[in-house]
């Protein structure tokens, strides 16, 4: 992985001078949009806090049981306050931050379908529907990621982001299923309701290993964690927004949802907290390592989804209420500091951690907003970070299995996160640094909005943290666990105890790193070279499979026509022969009744016309006698009385034998050498021949039934008002079928003519 | 192809086949016929007259560009399947309406029916002939 990210939106920030709302209406009406649905969220929430919720069902397809049905509880209320809250922020930074970017009409759509999208996921009370909305965030997050389209990198990674978490989903997509077949119902507030019943069911431990495919993939967790901090080069504020406070917590949310029944089990146990804990110690190894700001944070994004993985292993009231806390100590955080780091690119030109320095006095609104998210981020008291960092020792030590092992990864991932708080956000303002590639000056108000707001939260909840518990902690916890009895109070001071004796271990590890830090990521890059890379794998991956179907492809489409017809007839006569062979050669019909002249007559006209066509030593000659074929297949429509088939392969013969003379004028005139023999065509003919008129003949033999035909012939006139039976069946009884005909043919014919106008030798 | 007789005589031969494609759609639902039918007939009275004359002057006469009358017909034989649906019917069934109806006969019949066979003509007409006409364009 590269130590520096840089697509074209990043690396020339637009002017500084950039107006504050430089967008216009396009770049206004999205943060209203955002803000109203916030303030709707928000007019929910005192119901929610005494422990309400919300339904709103619409039946979608009912045959099926699918129903648009959205549920707002403590989780999706916590998920939707945050999602529309920082959604609006983040909406008003960008419009700042890409003020008269070309494309920015299309980043603001991106964005708020996300955030729609986003919503609806969370508000989702049907597995189906919540799959639907978790496909929509896929794509519009792909469009996110993919948004500097021009950058080659940009495209390379948002396509990994697609693939990795489109995968997933299709595990996802499985598990649910499975779900609602052995619940019994779609409806997610009906498989929570009944409890931890679907453990005993058979299907149980496929479900969850498909569902956490999905979570595991969209939340970036190890081992799929690698494109996450690829998708780092979207523009900043979408990874603020879909990369670090909502798209990856999708993962997080699903596991939150279906704790109620699904956790409780070894298998559910072991699986989160285990990847649970790999995930958030070697994230934040490796966020030590990157110089990056962008890239560190990025991957203290993978710790802290790791450890909210962790807690929802585990069933304590103290893991959950550590969940709710953590959950929202980090959205308000993480965005702030992702878009500070947004303001100091902006402003400063660069965000490689070895060049900024001294930025404190230029900015120092936006310093200050760092220093508070930043604090919050290391577990300073009095901010709420201290206090979700309590609880995470809490909820760690009441892990029943493993205490010391979790306690001791959460102690390790908190104390490099320490030293990356240190790293992100006090040292580019306050220590020295090197030559900027521009002069720092604070950024407009709207851009600081967000940060300040963000962090003011972070403090304001820090000091007051029983207004976050009754109204968010509380209601979420009893989502998640039923009870609401479960939840333990949040408060800064609680005395001495184990909990803050590991904080304060966490300072002073903290510390010592961060003090380390430029020595330890010089040896942690040593390292890395070292260390083959599942980023790389991925390319090798992909190259593989692209060579993979290139070989294929050569090897079935050589571009000659006469290998194409033999594939086809080779694989008629074999499907009709194999068959005959395993049901045993049917009984043959050899007696006819009814023998006229006529017939053999035209038997006879198309045996000629057969074998002048093949043994023609003229094009023209040739065309002409394949059209006395089918003329001759007309005639005999005609003779057994069916006018309408007649016509059409009489117009169908004419048009061929147009199309096939304007082809064949093309091509150069017939060798007068005798045409060579060719055993392995003749075979394939004589296969062909012989297993077709078997099976014809082995038709005859069984009794026609002619229900349906007595059913048209009533119903085409009483019903239809029509007396051609084949006309009425086209156009009325089967009109969905002909439609479907039609448009094949509209959109081969346009297809042929597309290939036609193409400049030959063009792609 | 340059001939003065094939010239001559398709003036007539392409007005009198796309007379009887037309006739051929109108009876399609009580005698042979259809709008598949009258479509392919249609198609040869104007490729008859390409080859006359040059697909240049054949796209002249035929004033709308083949391909748009294909995604035309589509249309109309869509939207006919879906006027179903305003009379409370499911997709595609047939609408019907007679004119002037007496003791011994029902009237002229109009239908959705034939609007919809009448989407199929143009579909496979325009398909036809786009493909037809730049083929020998390509020539």
């Amino acid at each position: 992985m590269s130590a520096v990210i840089s697509d074209p939106v990043e690396a020339t920030p637009p002017a500084i001078a950039a107006q504050p709302g430089g967008n216009g209406v396009v770049g206004i009406v999205p943060v209203l949009f955002a803000l109203a649905l916030f303030f709707g969220f928000l007019s929910l929430g005192p119901e929610i806090a005494q422990g309400g919720r919300y339904f709103w069902v619409y039946e979608w397809i009912p045959s099926q049981g699918i129903t648009l049905s959205f549920m707002v509880d403590g989780l999706s209320l916590t998920f939707g306050l945050l999602i529309s809250g920082i959604g609006a922020l983040v909406l008003l930074f960008s419009n700042t931050y890409l003020a008269g970017h070309p494309q920015y009409g299309r980043f603001a759509l991106f964005l708020t379908a996300f955030m729609v999208a986003m919503l609806g996921l969370v508000l989702a009370d049907d597995l189906i529907l919540l799959f639907v909305f978790w496909e929509l965030t896929t794509v519009t997050s792909y469009l996110l990621i993919g948004f500097s389209h021009e950058a080659g990198k940009s495209r390379r990674n948002a396509l990994q982001a697609l693939f990795v978490t489109g995968a997933g989903a299709l595990a996802f997509l499985a598990g649910l299923i499975l779900l609602g077949f052995a619940a019994g119902t779609t409806r997610i507030s009906e498989i929570t309701a009944a409890g931890t019943a679907i453990h005993a069911h058979a299907f149980y431990l496929p479900i969850l290993v498909l569902i956490l495919a999905g979570a595991f993939t969209k939340s970036a967790q190890v081992p799929f964690h690698f494109w996450l901090p690829n998708a780092m080069a979207a523009p900043t504020p979408v990874s603020a927004f879909l990369h670090s406070a909502t798209m990856v917590k999708a993962g997080v949310f699903i596991l939150a949802r279906l704790h109620p029944s699904m956790a409780g089990t070894d298998a559910w146990l072991w699986s989160l907290t285990t990847l649970g804990a790999i995930t958030a110690v070697f994230a934040s190894v490796l966020a030590l390592r990157q110089t990056d700001l962008k890239q560190s944070l990025a991957y203290t994004t993978l710790m802290a989804l790791g450890t909210l993985t962790l807690f929802l292993g585990q069933e304590s009231g103290y893991a959950m209420t550590a969940f709710a806390t953590f959950l929202i100590v980090h959205s308000l955080y993480k965005a702030a500091l992702f878009l500070v780091i947004g303001s100091v690119d902006y402003s400063a030109g660069t965000r490689d951690a070895n060049t900024l320095g001294g930025l404190g006095r230029a900015m120092p609104i936006t310093a200050l907003a760092a220093i508070v998210a930043a604090m919050s981020m290391a577990g300073f008291p009095p901010f709420l970070g201290f206090i979700g960092k309590e609880l995470k020792y809490a909820g760690a030590l009441a892990v029943a299995s493993e205490p010391v092992l979790v306690a001791g990864a959460v102690l390790t991932a908190n104390s490099l996160m320490f030293a990356v708080a240190g790293i992100v956000a006090f040292k580019p303002f306050w220590r020295p640094g090197g030559a900027l590639p521009k002069t720092p000056r604070e950024v407009p108000w709207p851009m600081l909005a967000g940060p300040v707001i963000l962090a003011a939260l972070g403090a304001l909840f820090g000091l007051n943290p029983d207004i976050l518990e009754r109204a968010l902690v509380a209601p979420t916890v009893l989502s998640l666990t039923g009870s609401e009895n479960e939840v333990k109070e949040l408060k800064l001071w609680a005395g001495v105890n184990l909990p803050l004796v590991l904080s304060i271990a966490t300072f002073v590890i903290g510390g010592a790193i961060y003090a380390a830090h430029r020595p330890l990521r010089e040896a942690l890059i040593a390292l890395d070279a070292k260390v083959p890379s599942l980023d790389k794998g991925w390319d090798g991956f992909m190259d593989a499979l692209k060579a993979f179907a290139a070989l294929v492809t050569s090897a079935i489409q050589t571009g000659r026509m006469s290998h194409y017809l033999a594939t086809t007839f080779t694989t008629i006569a074999a499907a009709l022969g194999v068959t005959m062979i395993v049901r045993g050669i049917p009984d043959v019909r050899t007696a006819f009744d009814g023998f006229t002249w006529t017939n053999v007559a035209l038997v006879a006209l198309i045996l000629v016309g057969a074998a002048e066509t093949a043994l023609s030593k003229s094009r023209i000659a040739a065309i002409a006698a394949l059209g006395v074929v089918g003329i001759g297949t007309a005639l005999i429509f005609i003779v057994f009385g069916a006018p309408d088939v007649a016509i059409t392969q009489l117009m169908v013969e004419v048009l061929v034998v147009v199309l096939v003379a304007v082809v064949m004028l093309r091509l150069p005139p017939l060798s007068s050498q005798p045409t060579k023999f060719r055993p392995g065509h003749a075979l394939i003919a004589l296969a062909v021949g012989a297993t077709v008129s078997l099976a014809l003949l082995a038709v005859l033999t069984a009794p026609l039934d002619l229900r349906l035909t007595a059913y048209f012939e009533g119903a085409s006139w009483t019903e239809a008002f029509g007396r051609n039976i084949v006309n009425v069946i086209l156009v009325d009884f089967r009109a969905l079928d002909t439609f479907g005909e039609v448009a094949v043919v509209v959109v081969a014919a346009l297809s042929a003519v597309a290939l036609l106008k193409t400049p030959r030798g063009g792609k | 192809m340059n001939s003065v007789i094939l010239r001559a005589g398709t003036r007539y031969l392409a007005t009198l086949l796309l007379l009887v494609s037309i006739f051929m759609l109108l009876r399609g639902h009580n005698e042979p016929g259809g709008g598949f039918i009258g479509g392919l007939i249609g198609a040869t009275g104007l490729i008859l007259y390409a080859i006359a004359c040059g697909t240049r002057d054949a796209r002249a006469a035929l004033r709308v560009a083949p391909e748009t009358l294909a995604m035309v017909g589509l249309l109309v034989a869509l939207g006919a399947g879906l006027a179903a649906a305003l009379f409370g019917d499911p997709l595609f069934t047939g609408q019907w309406l007679f004119i002037g109806p007496t003791e011994d006969s029902k009237g002229l019949p109009l239908s959705t029916v034939l609007v919809f066979d009448i989407g199929v003509y143009l579909a496979v007409f325009g398909s036809v002939l786009a493909l037809v006409f730049s083929m020998e364009d390509e020539i």
